[in-house]
């Protein structure tokens, strides 16, 4: 029942990505004519409008939650094309091994990057 | 007595050869058969074989699609051979192979070990806790139309392979289950017979289970009896997700109904007519 389980949280990690997803291509591709969490006018990549979004508890979270549900299903998928292949079962344990390793490695920095773009919004703001 | 049909024209068979004893690698070797109406793949067969070379080695049995021994390869499609008239998918050629996805025994002889074993992991046969009923069955069990219609149709496999040989999972991972062992899990989860379903979860929903399914269809496309397994598979998949969760209704294996000769009898039932053989 264990890859039930993978399976599971991959399809529900799909549902919040699709969530998640449509909101940062809404706000990354309207937020110039919609100023859509981007109040400073211009891309909504500006320097400016990054700090606003980045300084705001809701988008640090999502940007941490959306880092970890786009691993976990990105990451279980490509597991399941490579046991496709027809591994021996030790390889696929290694391999099952070695993309948990990479899976939390890249969660740990990113959700550092995001706390820290968090910190210096939330100091810039202060001044 | 019915006059022999004249051949409405000659088909040329491109049967793929192979015998592990001899020959290094698979080829190609052409006959040309002459083509009555109505005769099938199989009978194409024996003319080669009677008449052509007596070398060519396949498998059948029952020749009216019943027992699933004449899965092979007809211009790329598995499909049986005893229940496939030339006239229907050849013009002047007919391509004639081994069912893909398994071992060659020899030319056109799959070896149906690797799905007959899957088959025996997922526990074929109804599962209860009271094994002197299975050991010596005694009573009856009541079952509705409706919980009959929910599996009947997975019943009707013969095990010929066809969707084994035509599941692309199958191609690149030996060790899924495939369609026809996981419509069988299907088909006993669902009979209200079974208890068993906790055990074949363990084995359906595996690393190389259920879930390596890409919904291709191609198994419910090919099947000769007109099972469709992806239906079956896309059922287990919700059914193990609901097991997960605990979001399944609980179900016990319905209760004997009655003894023999414990039954209420039906009155007015008209007498058997007398035998005439």
């Amino acid at each position: 029942m264990r890859e039930t389980k993978y399976w599971t949280w991959h399809m529900a990690a799909g549902v919040v990505i699709l969530f998640l997803l449509g909101l940062h291509m809404l706000i990354m591709h309207t937020g110039g004519i919609t100023h859509l969490f981007a109040p400073a006018g211009g891309a909504s990549v500006s320097k400016e409008n990054s700090l606003y979004r980045d300084g705001r508890l809701f988008f640090t979270v999502g940007y941490i939650v959306l880092l970890g549900v786009a691993l976990y299903h990105g990451l279980y998928g490509l597991r399941t094309i490579l046991f496709e292949v027809t591994l021996k079962p030790a390889v696929e344990k290694a391999l099952s091994v070695i993309l948990l390793i990479l899976g939390l490695g890249l969660f740990g920095l990113g959700t550092w990057a995001a706390i820290a773009a968090h910190a210096i919004a939330v100091a810039g703001t202060r001044g | 007595m019915a006059e022999k049909k004249e051949a409405v024209r000659t088909v040329r068979f491109h049967i793929t050869r192979y015998n592990p004893e001899k020959d290094r690698a698979p080829y190609v070797k052409v006959y040309d058969v002459p083509v009555r109406e109505g005769m099938t793949v199989l009978d194409g067969l024996h003319y080669i074989r009677e008449n052509l070379d007596a070398s060519l080695a396949w498998r059948y049995s029952c020749r009216m699609g019943v027992c699933g021994s004449c899965g092979m390869l007809l211009n790329g499609r598995p499909t049986l051979a005893c229940n496939t008239q030339i006239l229907h998918v050849a013009g002047t050629d007919l391509t004639v192979g081994p069912l893909p996805n398994f071992h060659v025994v020899r030319d056109l002889v799959p070896d149906l070990a690797s799905m007959f074993d899957k088959h025996r992991a997922i526990r074929p046969f109804i599962v209860r806790a009271d094994a002197a009923e299975i050991d010596d069955p005694e009573g009856e069990f009541y079952q509705t139309p409706e919980e009959l219609e929910a599996y009947l149709q997975f019943t009707y496999c013969i095990k010929c392979g066809c969707c084994m040989a035509a599941c692309p999972t199958l191609a690149t991972d030996t060790r899924y289950l495939g369609p026809m062992p996981l419509a069988a899990a299907q088909r006993y989860n669902t009979d209200t017979r079974d208890g068993g379903r906790r055990e074949r979860n363990q084995v359906t929903g595996s690393a190389h289970g259920a879930f390596r399914c890409h919904y291709a269809g191609e198994c419910s496309r090919v099947c000769p009896k007109g099972v469709d397994p992806a239906k079956a598979i896309q059922h287990l998949k919700r059914q193990l997700v609901l097991d997960y969760l605990h979001l399944a209704r609980r179900r016990k294996p319905c209760a004997k109904l009655h003894g023999p000769g414990q039954g209420k009898r039906l009155e007015n039932i008209p007498a058997a007519p007398p035998k005439t053989v």
